[in-house]
């Protein structure tokens, strides 16, 4: 559906992109993850011909884009700040692209009108076609952002931080609603974020971008469970690098007990260990509580083992005070050769 | 309670009165003294000096040369605008200072250029008056200078803002399918236009009123190469102060209605 082959990007001697292979299937919903200056924004506008890349190749539909502009490609774009025409009413912003198209292929008046009240109840906007951008939230305003990008009828879905400048509460209603209007219009989307619960929750495969090259490209089960180097452990799930040694198969800690990993050269190594890898019980042992917190999510743990701080899952039932003493068991590991 | 940044009460009196009085003395006691000498006879004397053949000349051409000069400015300015603030290209830089170049130079250097090069010593002007077209001295000549002195209003209006505004909701047209003029005229032109119009009456303001390079290029032929300024000043060389305040009132009128229009026009935008 959409292919990137060995895209290279260039800004005034700085590689952009460094090489960007990457392919979705048709109806995927998938997540560029990387940090800041990873290159992910640069790759998404070069799909959607608003960055001209110095070598490589964007295919969409097996068509080779090179030489179409971006008004030509027929795919959405949902932007970062939504770039909503200030001077034009919800309704006007959303007609946009129906007419301007030419003149044999416009819709008529009222077509035009059915179709965006129809975009209107779609993300649930009905009757406020009148409003001008400023007069909208931010939630609102990128529902607008995202009728004006579907009302060309797009096959393919591109979103800069779709969720990026909303409050937490917002941000979280808006993603499950966008995955469900993803799989009832049969779209293909690819979104930029930086915030890996989002990707993780969301997509249906991650790519992670690093250094303007997808590191990894996985669903959010594997990149979780294998991550490619230690770069993207360190990346996901609150992992914490902790220096141990590969011996017989197994991976040693300082105050911690051993753990079984597979395929690691014998040698130095550094383990990433999320809080779910690390089960805390009660009793005698060379662990003591740190801290414990309860949120909305349930007991937040920290153990303090050989000078290092650590969070932790409490076993049920068990309710941890401060400074008792306690036993960590570490579940599983990510171990990288140091 | 004071807040933190506001000044003593008598401070605050100081300075507006100095403001106020600076604007009175500099500003408006000047424009007073021209209606005041020209209708210091009356009526009669006024309509009789504006009816003059000659001054009716001068408007005509002063009106004129505005009438070629602020709308190729428009143009001139808005594309160089547009393309300052909109996209990267090698000498983006110098073509920004280029554009401030005619308020730094004096006018009499822009009018004495023109004349190096369109001249009958000039570069070109042998050339053209082979052909039999004469610049330097008749209407070619005060419009290019006129242009010249009045380009930057419009750009300098309008960069700043267009930077400001940024390329994304032109972006966005574009991936609805917008080409550049559609996009231009429905979503760059709409953010721009009153800023647009503000720059266009500036330079239309200046188009009128310019002395200096005009002065040059002009020639001084009466009933022919005279705009309104320089017949102003050819008048009160001549001692005759009604008819020279006359054209100079009419003058200051033109630029505070175009004042006006600029402050309405920002009120209701």
């Amino acid at each position: 559906m959409i292919e990137v082959r060995g895209l290279h990007l260039r800004y005034g001697g700085v590689a952009a992109l460094d090489g960007v292979d990457l392919a979705l299937r048709a109806g995927e919903f998938v997540a560029l993850l990387g940090a800041s200056g990873s290159g992910k924004t640069t790759l998404l506008r070069s799909l959607a011909g608003l960055e001209f890349p110095d070598a490589g190749q964007v295919l969409i539909e097996g068509r080779d884009m090179a030489a179409v502009p971006a008004r030509e490609r027929g795919v959405g774009f949902v932007f970062q700040n939504y770039a909503l025409f200030r001077h034009m009413t919800v309704f006007e912003n959303i007609a946009f692209g129906l007419r301007i198209r030419p003149r044999g292929q416009r819709p008529g008046r009222t077509e035009i009108a059915r179709r965006v009240e129809e975009l209107l109840a779609l993300v649930r906007l009905p009757g406020m076609g009148e409003r001008h951008p400023d007069q909208l939230s931010g939630g609102q305003r990128q529902r607008v952002a995202l009728a004006r990008a579907l009302a060309i009828e797009p096959r393919v879905l591109l979103l800069d931080e779709p969720f990026g400048a909303l409050d937490a509460k917002v941000r979280k209603e808006l993603r499950h609603w966008l995955r469900g209007l993803h799989d009832r219009l049969g779209l293909t989307s690819l979104f930029v974020t930086h915030d890996q619960d989002e990707a993780l929750e969301l997509a249906d495969r991650v790519a992670v971008m690093r250094d303007g090259r997808v590191v990894q490209f996985d669903t959010p089960e594997a990149l979780l469970a294998a991550p490619a180097d230690a770069g993207v452990a360190g990346f996901l799930g609150d992992a914490v690098p902790v220096d141990c040694v590969v011996r017989e198969g197994r991976a040693w800690f300082e105050g911690l007990p051993p753990v079984e990993v597979a395929g690691v050269k014998g040698g130095k190594a550094v383990a990433f260990l999320r809080p779910v890898d690390l089960l805390a019980e009660a009793g005698a042992g060379e662990a003591r509580v740190a801290a414990a917190r309860q949120d909305g999510r349930g007991v937040r743990l920290t153990v303090e083992v050989a000078g290092m701080l650590l969070e932790a899952t409490p076993t049920p039932g068990w309710a941890p005070r401060r400074g008792e003493a306690c036993r960590v068991t570490v579940l599983a590991a990510r171990v990288f050769p140091a | 309670m004071r807040r933190p940044t506001e000044e003593a009460p008598w401070l605050r009196w100081v300075l507006c009165l100095a403001a106020v009085g600076v604007a009175l003395l500099f500003l408006v006691l000047p424009l007073v003294a021209v209606f005041a000498e020209a209708f210091r006879r009356g009526w009669g004397p006024v309509a009789k000096s504006l009816s003059d053949p000659d001054a009716l000349a001068a408007v005509r051409l002063t009106l004129l040369v505005a009438a070629i000069a602020v709308p190729v400015n428009l143009v001139g300015g808005v594309a160089a605008a547009w393309a300052i603030a909109k996209f990267d290209f090698p000498g983006k830089r110098l073509l920004t200072v280029l554009i401030e170049l005619p308020f730094s130079v004096s006018p009499v250097i822009s009018g004495l250029v023109y004349v190096l090069v369109f001249g009958a010593q000039g570069w070109l002007g042998p050339w053209l008056e082979e052909r039999g077209v004469q610049v330097v001295f008749a209407l070619p000549g005060i419009v290019l200078a006129t242009i010249f002195v009045t380009f930057p209003f419009v750009a300098r209006t309008l960069i700043p803002l267009m930077q400001d505004q940024g390329r994304t909701e032109e972006e966005a047209a574009a991936t609805l399918g917008a080409g550049g003029w559609a996009m231009f005229r429905r979503v760059t032109l709409p953010n721009i236009r009153w800023a647009l119009l503000s720059g266009v009456l500036l330079c239309n303001a200046r188009a009128m009123g310019e002395f200096g390079a005009v002065s040059v290029v002009s020639g001084h032929v009466r009933g022919e190469t005279n705009t309104m300024p320089l017949h102003v000043e050819i008048l009160y060389n001549e001692y005759q102060f009604v008819a020279a305040f006359a054209v100079a009132g009419l003058l200051a009128l033109l630029a505070l209605v175009t004042l006006g229009a600029k402050a309405v026009l920002e009120r209701a935008g």
